[in-house]
C-alpha cells in the first residue's frame, strides 16, 4: 500500500464531500440564475452551502464570494483591490505564488520572516505606514506549515496602517486551524476546497462588509457583481460538505495527526545523519514534516520514494514538472545548497501510522542510495 | 526527450527492442516567454509523446549546472575573444555528465538520446557517425569517453534522417515533421547572440586593421568577431577577400588578412581528449573543424595536430575533432 504523504498538494475527497455533489450532477441540474423551479432549487442549495462556508469562516453569508479556487480567489482579493485604491502592498516574504505574482505587479514591500518560518512582527510594522494598500500574510505556509500571527499582523496593520486591507491567504491553513477565530481580524481571507477533502476548483474569499472590490471575472454578475460566471453548483455543495466536516473533526485530527507527525520527523531526524528540520515544529500544523538532507537532491530523491511507493513533495512544482529552488527557504536563511536536499512530507486526514512506517523504511535508504552515488 | 523528433523515434525505437523507458527531459534554461527550448511548450511536446508511447516522463531541473558549467563560460569566452561552443560544454557536464550520474543514481543502466552517432562494441567502445551524413552529430559527441559510452544508446544514428521522420509519421507521432531547433538553445532567435551576450559582458567597439596595421573598418563589438568571418567588418566592397584573421580584445582590435593569410599548417588543442587510447605521435588522422565541416587530413604531432595541406585558421575556442573515417578517435579545443 502506498503512502501518500503530499496532502499540502491535495486532498483525498471526503466521503461526505463526494454524496454532496452527486444530485448537482444528476438530476439537480439547475442553473442558479434563473427564475423557474428548477433554477429556485439550484439556488436554494447554492445559498444553504453558502450558509454552511460562513459559518465555517466565520463570515456573513452576504461576505462569501465564491471563486474557481484559492489561486483565483487571492488574484480577485489583489487585483480586485487595485482598481478601488492606489498605494503599496506589503506581503511576507513566504507567500505562495498566487500572491506575490499577484502582488509583485504593483509597488510593494516585503516583509521577512526569521529562521523558524515565522514572519518578523517588528520588521512588518516598520514597513507599514499611511502609503500601504495592501497587507498580505499567509495564515499557514504551505511549504513548510509554519502557522502566522494573523491577529498580530491585523492589530499592527490597523494601528499603523488603518486604511489597509489585510488579505490572508488561508488555503493551507483551514484543515488545520480555526480560521473563523484567527482571521478575524482580516479583511479577505481566501480558502481552497481541495485542500480539506473538498473538489479542485472551486474555492471562496471572504469580503468583509464594507470592502470594495472591483470583479476580475466579468459576465453576467454573480456573487453580487464580484465574479461573473455560472455556479459550479456541484462544487460549492461538496466544498460546504467538506468544511462542515473539517470543523467538526478539527480538533480530533491535530492531535492525531501531530502524534504521527512527530513519529515520522523524529523516526527520520534519529535514522539519517545530517539531516536538519525546517522551521520551529512547535509553530507548524499537525500535518507538515519538511526536512533538509545535505548531498541531496530532493529531485532525485522523489523519484526514489516515488519507486517506494512514498509520495512526497519538495520546493513547489512549476508548471514543467522541475523542481525549482524555494523562496521560502531561501527567505527563512536555509542556504541554497541544503534547500536543494529539501523533503517535505505532509500528512492528512486519512494519512496512518502504516504510512508512517513505509516512510520511516523508505526515506533512509533513499538518502543514503544517494549520497553513496 | 527534449521534444523533437528525433529523441521521440529514439524513444520508440528503444520500446520496439524491449528496453524499460523512462523518457526524460532536461530543464536547463528559463526562457523568457513561451517558445523555444526548456519553453513549458517543448516539454509537453514531450510529456505527450513518453504518454503516446506509454512511458513514464520525467523532467529534471539541472538550471544551476548548466549555468555553472555552459551559460557563464560562454559569455566568459567571448569576453576572452573565443568562439565557444556550448553544446560541447553541455554535452560534456550535463547531457553525458550530470545526466549520467542521475540515471546511476536512479538505477538506470543507460542513457539514450536522439543524436546521430553510432556506437559499436568491439572489448572497447568506438564512436561512429550517424548513418546519414548530412545529420552526423558525432562532431558534438568526440567529449564522449569509454566510461561514456559505454552507458550511451543512440538509437537514430543508425537511420537516415528522413528514415527518422517516417517512422515519426508511422507511429502518429505529433513531432514527426516538426522542425529541426538550429540556434544555441539558451539564445533566443530574436535578439541572437549580441542580445544574450550584451546582458552578460560589456561589448566594445573596435578598429579593423589589415596586416600592416592600417585601419580598414570597424566593428560593433569586437567580441562577436569569429576568426576566419568576412562580412560585418566594415571593409569597403570591392578587391581582394579579406577575413578576420585575429582579434586582440584589450586592444580592441581586429586583423584581417587575405584568404592566403588564412591558412595555417595546424592548430594546438587544449584538453584534448581521446575516445579510446591517445593516438600516437604521427598517427594520421582526418581533421574536422566544425559541426558539419569537410574532414581534411592531417596528423597528430604533440598537443596539436598538423594539416597535411595550409588550412584555414580554426577560431580559438572552437573544438577540432579527430576521425578515422566514420569513427571518431578523439579532439580538442582550438587554443
Amino acid at each position: 500500500m502506498p503512502a501518500y504523504l503530499d496532502n499540502a498538494a491535495t486532498t483525498p475527497m471526503r466521503p461526505e464531500a463526494v454524496e454532496a455533489m452527486l444530485p448537482f450532477l444528476t438530476d439537480r441540474f439547475g442553473n442558479p440564475s434563473g427564475s423557474h423551479a428548477v433554477s429556485r432549487e439550484a439556488k436554494k442549495a447554492l445559498e444553504e452551502a453558502r450558509e454552511v462556508v460562513a459559518a465555517a469562516l466565520g463570515a456573513e453569508p452576504g461576505e462569501v464570494v465564491f471563486t474557481g479556487g484559492g489561486t483565483e480567489a487571492d488574484n480577485l482579493a489583489i487585483a480586485g483591490l487595485e482598481a478601488v485604491r492606489a498605494g503599496t502592498v506589503v506581503y511576507s516574504a513566504i507567500e505562495h505564488h498566487a500572491v506575490l505574482h499577484a502582488a509583485e505587479a504593483y509597488p510593494h514591500r516585503v516583509a521577512p520572516v526569521g529562521p523558524d518560518g515565522v514572519v518578523d512582527l517588528d520588521a512588518l510594522a516598520g514597513l507599514l505606514g499611511d502609503d500601504v494598500s495592501v497587507v498580505a500574510v499567509m495564515a499557514v505556509n504551505n511549504e513548510v506549515g509554519t502557522i502566522q500571527p494573523l491577529a498580530e499582523v491585523a492589530a499592527l496593520a490597523a494601528e499603523r496602517s488603518p486604511q489597509a486591507v489585510v488579505l490572508t491567504d488561508a488555503v493551507q491553513a483551514f484543515q488545520w486551524v480555526d480560521v473563523a477565530r484567527e482571521a478575524a481580524g482580516a479583511h479577505l481571507v481566501a480558502v481552497s476546497g481541495h485542500k480539506f477533502g473538498g473538489p479542485k476548483g472551486v474555492g471562496a474569499l471572504v469580503v468583509r462588509r464594507g470592502v470594495n472590490l472591483r470583479p476580475i471575472i466579468h459576465g453576467g454578475g454573480q456573487e453580487r457583481d464580484r465574479r461573473s460566471g455560472t455556479h459550479n453548483v456541484a462544487g460549492i455543495a461538496a466544498l460546504a460538505a467538506a468544511m462542515r466536516a473539517t470543523v467538526a473533526q478539527r480538533e480530533a485530527t491535530n492531535a492525531r495527526v501531530a502524534a504521527l507527525r512527530d513519529r515520522l520527523a523524529d523516526g527520520l531526524l534519529a535514522a539519517i545523519p545530517h539531516a536538519h528540520e525546517t522551521g520551529d515544529r512547535s509553530r507548524k500544523i499537525a500535518g507538515n514534516c519538511h526536512l533538509t538532507f545535505e548531498g541531496v537532491e530532493s529531485e532525485a530523491l522523489l523519484l526514489l520514494l516515488d519507486a517506494a511507493g512514498v509520495y512526497a513533495a519538495a520546493g513547489s512544482a512549476c508548471q514543467s514538472g522541475a523542481i525549482e529552488p524555494s523562496h521560502v527557504l531561501a527567505a527563512m536563511g536555509v542556504p541554497r545548497e541544503r534547500g536543494l536536499g529539501a523533503l517535505r512530507l505532509s500528512l492528512g486526514t486519512t494519512t496512518t501510522d502504516a504510512d508512517v512506517d513505509l516512510a520511516l523504511e523508505a526515506v533512509p535508504p533513499a538518502v543514503a542510495r544517494l549520497r553513496a552515488a | 526527450m527534449s521534444g523533437g523528433v528525433d529523441s521521440s523515434v529514439a524513444a520508440a525505437l528503444l520500446l520496439e527492442q524491449g528496453h524499460d523507458v523512462t523518457g526524460v527531459t532536461l530543464k536547463l534554461w528559463e526562457n523568457p516567454g513561451d517558445g523555444g527550448c526548456c519553453s513549458v511548450a517543448e516539454i509537453e511536446d514531450a510529456r505527450r509523446v513518453a504518454q503516446q508511447l506509454g512511458v513514464d516522463h520525467w523532467v529534471f531541473g539541472f538550471t544551476d549546472e548548466f549555468e555553472a558549467k555552459v551559460v557563464g563560460p560562454y559569455a566568459e569566452a567571448h569576453a576572452a575573444g573565443l568562439t565557444p561552443n556550448p553544446c560541447i560544454e553541455c554535452n560534456r557536464h550535463l547531457k553525458f555528465g550530470k545526466l549520467l550520474r542521475r540515471a546511476a543514481q536512479l538505477g538506470f543502466d543507460a542513457v539514450a538520446t536522439g543524436h546521430h552517432a553510432r556506437v559499436r562494441h568491439d572489448g572497447g567502445y568506438r564512436l561512429l557517425r550517424g548513418a546519414d551524413p548530412q545529420k552526423d552529430q558525432s562532431y558534438v559527441l568526440y567529449v564522449l569517453g569509454q566510461v561514456e559510452l559505454s552507458r550511451c544508446l543512440f538509437p537514430v544514428g543508425e537511420l537516415t534522417k528522413a528514415e527518422v521522420r517516417e517512422k515519426a509519421r508511422s507511429l502518429g507521432l505529433r513531432t514527426a515533421d516538426k522542425p529541426d531547433s538550429q540556434e544555441v538553445c539558451f539564445v533566443s532567435t530574436a535578439g541572437g547572440r549580441q542580445a544574450f551576450l550584451l546582458s552578460r559582458i560589456a561589448l566594445r567597439p573596435g578598429r579593423v586593421v589589415d596586416t600592416a596595421g592600417r585601419a580598414v573598418g570597424r566593428v560593433d563589438a569586437v567580441e562577436l568577431v569569429t576568426i576566419g568571418q568576412r562580412r560585418g567588418l566594415g571593409l569597403p566592397g570591392g578587391g581582394e577577400r579579406r577575413f578576420a584573421l585575429s582579434v586582440d580584445r584589450p586592444a580592441a582590435t581586429v586583423t584581417v588578412g587575405t584568404l592566403a593569410d588564412l591558412l595555417t599548417g595546424g592548430v594546438r588543442l587544449a584538453g584534448l581528449t581521446w575516445v579510446r587510447d591517445p593516438l600516437a605521435q604521427g598517427t594520421p588522422v582526418e581533421i574536422q573543424c566544425s559541426a558539419h565541416g569537410h574532414p581534411v587530413p592531417g596528423r597528430v604531432d604533440g598537443d596539436a595536430v598538423v594539416f597535411d595541406q595550409p588550412h584555414c585558421r580554426v577560431a580559438p575556442g572552437q573544438s577540432v575533432v579527430l576521425y578515422r573515417g566514420d569513427e571518431v578517435l578523439g579532439g580538442g579545443v582550438a587554443a
